[in-house]
């Protein structure tokens, strides 16, 4: 952390209260420290001062020089001074009757259609028209009028009327996001915000604005009129949908979430949510929820799964493991809460005795096992959000904030917009959110990132942001280790998921039990748990019965293996919804989906945030964690707890572990392969919105997603005889997708950038992934013209 | 005090061609740039100073103060912007300026850029005169041609290059900051100040924003010295300055003449109001400066005294109106042209003028109701100095003004409407077919 310097502080009178705040604090802002609400637009604490709405009127008797305004001025662009005395609309009453003013003049144009205004019962206009305003209006002419709504993509709905014009939406869309794609047009009352032509707002942050917005003027297509905030429960909780961690609010209605909405955290989210975070929550509620347990009636091939009772389920189930015993696998989601994954770790060691327990449902390398245990799972001073802050310079290895970890994004945009962070990035590719970043492009192949880690500077100040992809390439996590170990740099792992952290810290890793625990060395947890650990220090390979967890083959590098894996073991599945694992699984439990749930996540900084039951569980499906405790009861192995209480109470019991650090890994990179002329090399990232699960149902939300466009150089295309205007055909180990293309200019040679999850276009179902090559053509048109 | 003409910067109006660089050089132009570069610039800032020109564009604040506020120290480019948005009802002296004499305004940005230390000059013209921009690029392209512009202009040592650039029709961007935004390309609303433009200005560099007119008379100042030019004028507003007469006066023009001229003077010289009509009201400085009547006919015309009977210099703007004028018709053209340029920035400005032109067209109408005078003043003081910026008191200052002065006449919209009370055609100059928007 860099040091700051004590900020000078001046003394303010306000309303003939004292306060102390450090210089250059806005009025608006010392008024809030002496406990005073002016009432306000476009001020916003995040955003920019613009001084347009002039809602904020205060009047200065003394500006600190013994002199006074002769009107009153906005609080939200007058900087306090020394001795500057100041009064509110609580004591002034030239600053009420101004404030009165601008009042009258706000509701001129506006349609005052509350009763019909989604914004209606929670509007800060409404309610500070009822404090400020006055009870009658004199104007009593022709109110401007616009055609309405207007969508600005198939997300965001604009109403002009509505509109009081603060600029919050487009400072938000400028300053905080980058993607000044909504903007003032016209003047005078004919002023509004609008977008180009043919050119949506299609950005990952636009449903901020909907919550930036002081009046109705701005809903989502997704949460309008189908709500009053008087019906809806509000539940504080986390959002699961990546490991930035950011609190929510949630409103469910009659017991169904419809609404979600950033809960204001300086320390993580400050007041934002990406949009996959704000939207993105309709999975558990849309498709197939499984209402029943279910098991497989005949055999594998031909059985058809059948719904049966929980105890003929559990019986299935505990029959199998019994049978299996340590050559069972246990595959958790990254999305489970702490206390799931720490269910199945412990399940997994004392009840069936494997250590085969692993949470990377995605493309992983035992390099990275070793990594996460030496680097990662005993981390005691992580880096944070305030420290990428306060950093001279942030290095983004194999990570794409801006579509992995959203908020990390706007934190270190903020952090370069406002404070002079340099950020650099080693990609093959210089992304949209790097442009936005400003960051310095070092362009490297990705099977080259070992030798460009190595060749990295680092001095005091930088951060390392170190993605989840980095475990594709052979080599990377190892160099990074040594190189940052070396220096005094800082790093920080940034998983995508949002129980990826618990998950470690709950020992869901082959060679990692919770607390730490090497398996190498568990006597301390032995203790603990009072069951011997020694013995299952081996890891299945073939295991005969799998036990999986909210897992979809397309995250693998491969769909066909992982699905020729599951059809050869016996599969036991816990699942929300019927996926392609529930449907070749031979038992099926239907697990209650997190919104039923309370739990813990860690975030990528390793703090620990809280994830609260938000609507009533359902009838028909169990936590994970009961259901393991009563298989373990059936199988004589108690778990000890039966519920997500019981289970953080017994991870937080462990006994620190005091042993040595596992290793790091030291894994020497692949020789590169000679590509032929057609061939390329793979650079992806999972973009934020593309075919994700948890996106299912939430349909104007995935409108707003990027188009989908493979990336190549102009040398490359050239290469491969690519012709313009026709897809692109990229075959891998295991098949072939065409994709539409354009050129990358400033794109590394003989690479393709591709979208790892497009829709339809799933890089696993081609075998492809970060690193690996495959070879390009044009896709093959008929005689005649025809595709 | 003197009340004859002091045809400085109107000198050689007249003069064949006068817009060329052959012309100009003839008249003894370009002669003040070679003093000014044997001077050091802190010299010609303080020659300026010491003169007392004060800022031509409606302020009136120190041209030499506003550029000692530049700080040399910072390390960023410095920037002259001349400021030729001339765009409000009645001013028009910039344009006749830069049509008839462009090298006047190019050697005063030559001597005023080597006094900030800047090495790149603006001149930004309202985007609808074609024409004196025109001029004034055809100007530029003499200059640099001369060596009057570009690298090492005139042996000196001194760097300058001049852009000309077009506004894109927005009167606002005359107030100084949303002129820089609209010259860096963005939408041409005003900033927040502080910080200052001679701070952080045009692309966040420390920037002098001037009138063409003030520009334009430093040549003269370095030419003939800073006790010349403060031996014309009053106490607080020395030299003498351009004064623009339109309306009904039997000679409307431009009139350049010493501070302390008085309207009655002023008059006199455009031939008095025309035949056969008497003066009912004038504005002294633009529509944005509160009307003066008959009875404010020996007001000095200079900053204090008129600041001292509650209006504003402004531009020197006096657009002269007969008793055959309608009042509040010309209050609602001068309203109308204010929520037509208002930016629709800031609340009081959009919404006030927007509900001004209704309180305004039913007066004009006939259809007033009773009371609406007093909602008038009413909606005044509502949004009377709550704006961003100062465009709205231009429109505060007409309305106020005139009702203070005509309130009968207002009053009469009550029930008989503004072209039957006071016939439309009677104050035209020249015959028109038909009223179209009445």
């Amino acid at each position: 952390m860099s040091e700051v310097p004590m900020a000078e502080m001046v003394t303010v009178t306000i309303d003939g209260a004292q306060a102390t705040v450090p210089k250059g604090t806005l009025a608006i802002r010392a008024a809030e420290a002496a406990g005073v609400h002016v009432p306000r637009f476009c001020d916003h604490p995040l955003l920019d001062p613009v001084g347009a709405c002039r809602q904020c009127l205060v009047e200065i008797t003394d500006a600190g020089n013994g002199r006074g305004f002769p009107t009153p001025q906005p609080a939200c662009t007058t900087q306090v001074a020394d001795g500057m005395v100041l009064g509110t609309q609580v004591t002034s009453a030239s600053a009420k009757k101004a404030q009165a003013d601008i009042m009258e003049l706000i509701l001129l144009n506006h349609p005052l259609d509350c009763p019909v205004c989604d914004k209606g019962g929670e509007c800060p206009l409404q309610n500070q028209a009822m404090v400020s305003g006055r009870a009658e209006q004199r104007f009593d002419g022709e109110k401007n009028t616009f055609a309405k709504p207007v969508a600005l993509s198939e997300l965001i709905v604009l109403d002009r009327e509505r509109c009081v014009l603060c600029t919050r939406c487009t400072r938000f869309s400028d300053q905080i996001s980058g993607d000044p794609m909504i903007q003032l047009t016209e003047r005078g009352s004919h002023q509004q915000v609008s977008i180009a032509p043919d050119k949506p707002y299609d950005s990952y942050f636009s449903g901020n604005v909907v919550q930036l917005c002081p009046v109705g003027a701005l809903t989502s297509a997704d949460y309008r009129f189908s709500g009053r905030p008087f019906d809806l429960t509000t539940t504080r909780t986390t959002c699961e949908n990546c490991a930035c961690g950011c609190s929510l609010n949630v409103d469910a209605r009659s017991g169904k979430v419809v609404r979600r909405k950033a809960a204001h955290e300086a320390e993580v989210n400050e007041a934002w949510a990406c949009d996959k975070g704000r939207y993105g929550f309709r999975s558990s509620c849309s498709g197939q929820r499984i209402t029943a347990p279910m098991v497989r009636q005949g055999d594998k091939k031909t059985g058809t799964l059948v719904e049966v009772s929980w105890g003929e389920a559990i019986e299935a189930a505990a029959n199998a493991l019994r049978e299996s015993g340590a050559s069972t696998g246990f595959l958790i989601s990254g999305r489970a809460t702490l206390e799931s994954s720490y269910g199945f770790s412990k399940f997994a060691r004392t009840v069936v005795g494997t250590n085969s327990v692993d949470f990377r449902s995605r493309p992983s390398a035992d390099e990275e096992t070793q990594f996460l245990a030496s680097c990662v799972a005993g981390e005691t001073n992580p880096v944070t959000y305030a420290e990428l802050e306060s950093a001279k310079k942030v290095i983004l290895v194999g990570c794409e904030p801006e579509s992995e970890s959203p908020i990390v994004f706007l934190r270190l945009r903020k952090a370069v917009r406002k404070y002079g962070l340099k950020v650099e990035t080693l990609s093959a590719i210089y992304s949209w959110g790097s442009h936005k970043l400003g960051a310095q492009f070092v362009p490297v192949k990705p099977c080259d990132l070992p030798t460009a880690i190595g060749n990295l500077k680092l001095a005091k100040g930088t951060v390392v942001l170190a993605g989840e992809t980095l475990a594709q390439i052979p080599g990377a996590l190892s160099a990074l280790v040594e190189k940052v170990t070396s220096s005094p740099a800082r790093l920080a792992w940034i998983p995508r998921r949002a129980g990826e952290i618990g998950a470690l810290k709950a020992g869901c890793l082959p060679g990692l039990l919770p607390g730490g625990y090497p398996t190498t060395d568990s006597q301390g947890l032995s203790d603990y748990w009072k069951s011997d650990l020694s013995a299952i220090s081996s890891r299945a390979t073939n295991p005969s019965t799998m036990v999986v967890s909210g897992v979809e083959v397309e995250d693998f590098i491969s769909s066909s293996t992982m699905i020729k894996n599951l059809t050869e073991a016996f599969v036991i599945c816990f699942d929300t919804h019927l996926s392609t694992v529930a449907k070749s699984a031979d038992v099926v439990f239907p697990v209650a989906p997190l919104e039923e749930t309370d739990g813990t996540f860690f975030n990528w900084e390793h703090r620990e945030r809280s994830l609260s039951q938000v609507v009533t569980p359902t009838t028909t499906s169990l936590t994970d964690i009961r259901i393991l405790s009563e298989l373990a009861d059936v199988l004589g192995k108690p778990l000890g707890f039966r519920t997500s209480a019981g289970a953080k109470e017994s991870w937080e019991g462990i006994p620190a572990y005091g042993g040595p650090t596992p290793a790091a890994p030291q894994v020497k990179p692949l020789k590169a392969s000679k590509l032929a002329k057609n061939q390329a090399i793979v650079s992806t990232w999972r973009e934020l919105l593309d075919d994700s699960h948890c996106l299912d149902g939430a349909d104007q939300l995935k409108a707003t997603a990027r188009p989908i466009l493979a990336r190549v150089s102009p040398a490359t295309a050239k290469a491969a005889g690519l012709i313009e205007g026709a897809p692109v055909r990229v075959s891998g180990a295991h098949g072939a997708l065409s994709f539409a293309w354009e050129l990358e200019p400033t794109m590394v040679e003989s690479v393709i950038w591709l979208p790892t999850n497009a829709p339809g276009l799933a890089l696993s179902s081609i075998g492809a992934h970060l690193g690996s090559v495959v070879s390009l053509d044009n896709e093959l048109v008929e005689k005649g013209g025809k595709k | 005090m003197t009340t004859q003409l002091t045809p400085v910067l109107t000198k050689n109006w007249g003069t064949d061609n006068s817009w060329t660089l052959a012309a100009y050089q003839k008249q003894g132009g370009y002669t003040a740039i070679k003093k000014a570069f044997a001077m050091t610039p802190e010299a010609v800032v303080g020659e300026v100073k010491e003169s007392g020109l004060r800022g031509r564009g409606g302020a009136g604040f120190p041209t030499g103060m506003k550029w000692s506020f530049v700080p040399q120290d910072n390390p960023n480019p410095k920037y002259l912007v001349v400021n030729g948005d001339e765009s409000e009802p009645g001013t028009c002296k910039d344009i006749p300026l830069l049509m008839a004499s462009p090298h006047t305004l190019l050697e005063g940005v030559i001597i005023s850029s080597y006094a900030i230390n800047a090495h790149m000059a603006f001149i930004y013209i309202r985007g609808e005169v074609v024409h004196p921009i025109r001029r004034m690029r055809q100007a530029v392209e003499e200059a640099y041609a001369a060596g009057l512009l570009g690298k090492n202009i005139c042996g000196s040592g001194f760097d300058l290059d001049v852009i000309v650039q077009s506004g894109a029709g927005a009167y606002i961007c005359g107030e100084e900051t949303a002129l820089l935004n609209s010259l860096e390309g963005l939408r041409g609303q005003p900033r927040l100040r502080p910080p200052f433009p001679a701070v952080a200005g045009l692309y966040q560099c420390p920037t002098v924003v001037n009138n063409v007119e003030s520009i334009a008379s430093v040549p003269s100042i370095i030419d003939n010295g800073a006790a010349w030019f403060a031996s014309m004028g009053t106490e607080k507003s020395q030299g003498f300055t351009i004064y623009s007469l339109s309306g009904h006066v039997q000679r409307p023009g431009q009139y350049e003449a010493a501070f302390g001229i008085t309207m009655r003077e002023l008059l006199e010289m455009a031939g008095g109001i025309r035949e056969g009509h008497e003066l009912k009201f004038f504005t002294p400085g633009g529509s944005s400066t509160p009307l003066l009547t008959a009875d404010h006919l020996d007001t000095v015309m200079d900053f204090e005294s008129l600041a001292a009977v509650g209006t504003m210099l402004g531009t020197k703007a006096m657009q002269v109106f007969d008793e055959t004028v309608s009042v509040v018709r010309t209050t609602l053209r001068w309203v109308e042209f204010y929520a037509h340029e208002s930016c629709g920035k800031c609340t009081p400005c959009r919404e006030g003028t927007y509900w001004l032109v209704q309180l305004l067209t039913r007066l004009e109408a006939g259809e007033g109701r009773k009371g609406d005078v007093d909602k008038l003043l009413a909606l005044v003081d509502l949004i009377d100095s709550k704006s961003f910026c100062p465009l709205l008191g231009g429109a505060v200052a007409c309305v106020s003004s005139a009702v203070e002065h005509f309130r009968k006449e207002f009053e009469v919209g009550y029930h008989t409407p503004a072209w039957e009370y006071l016939p439309y055609d009677r104050s035209a100059l020249f015959p028109v077919a038909e009223e179209v928007d009445s």
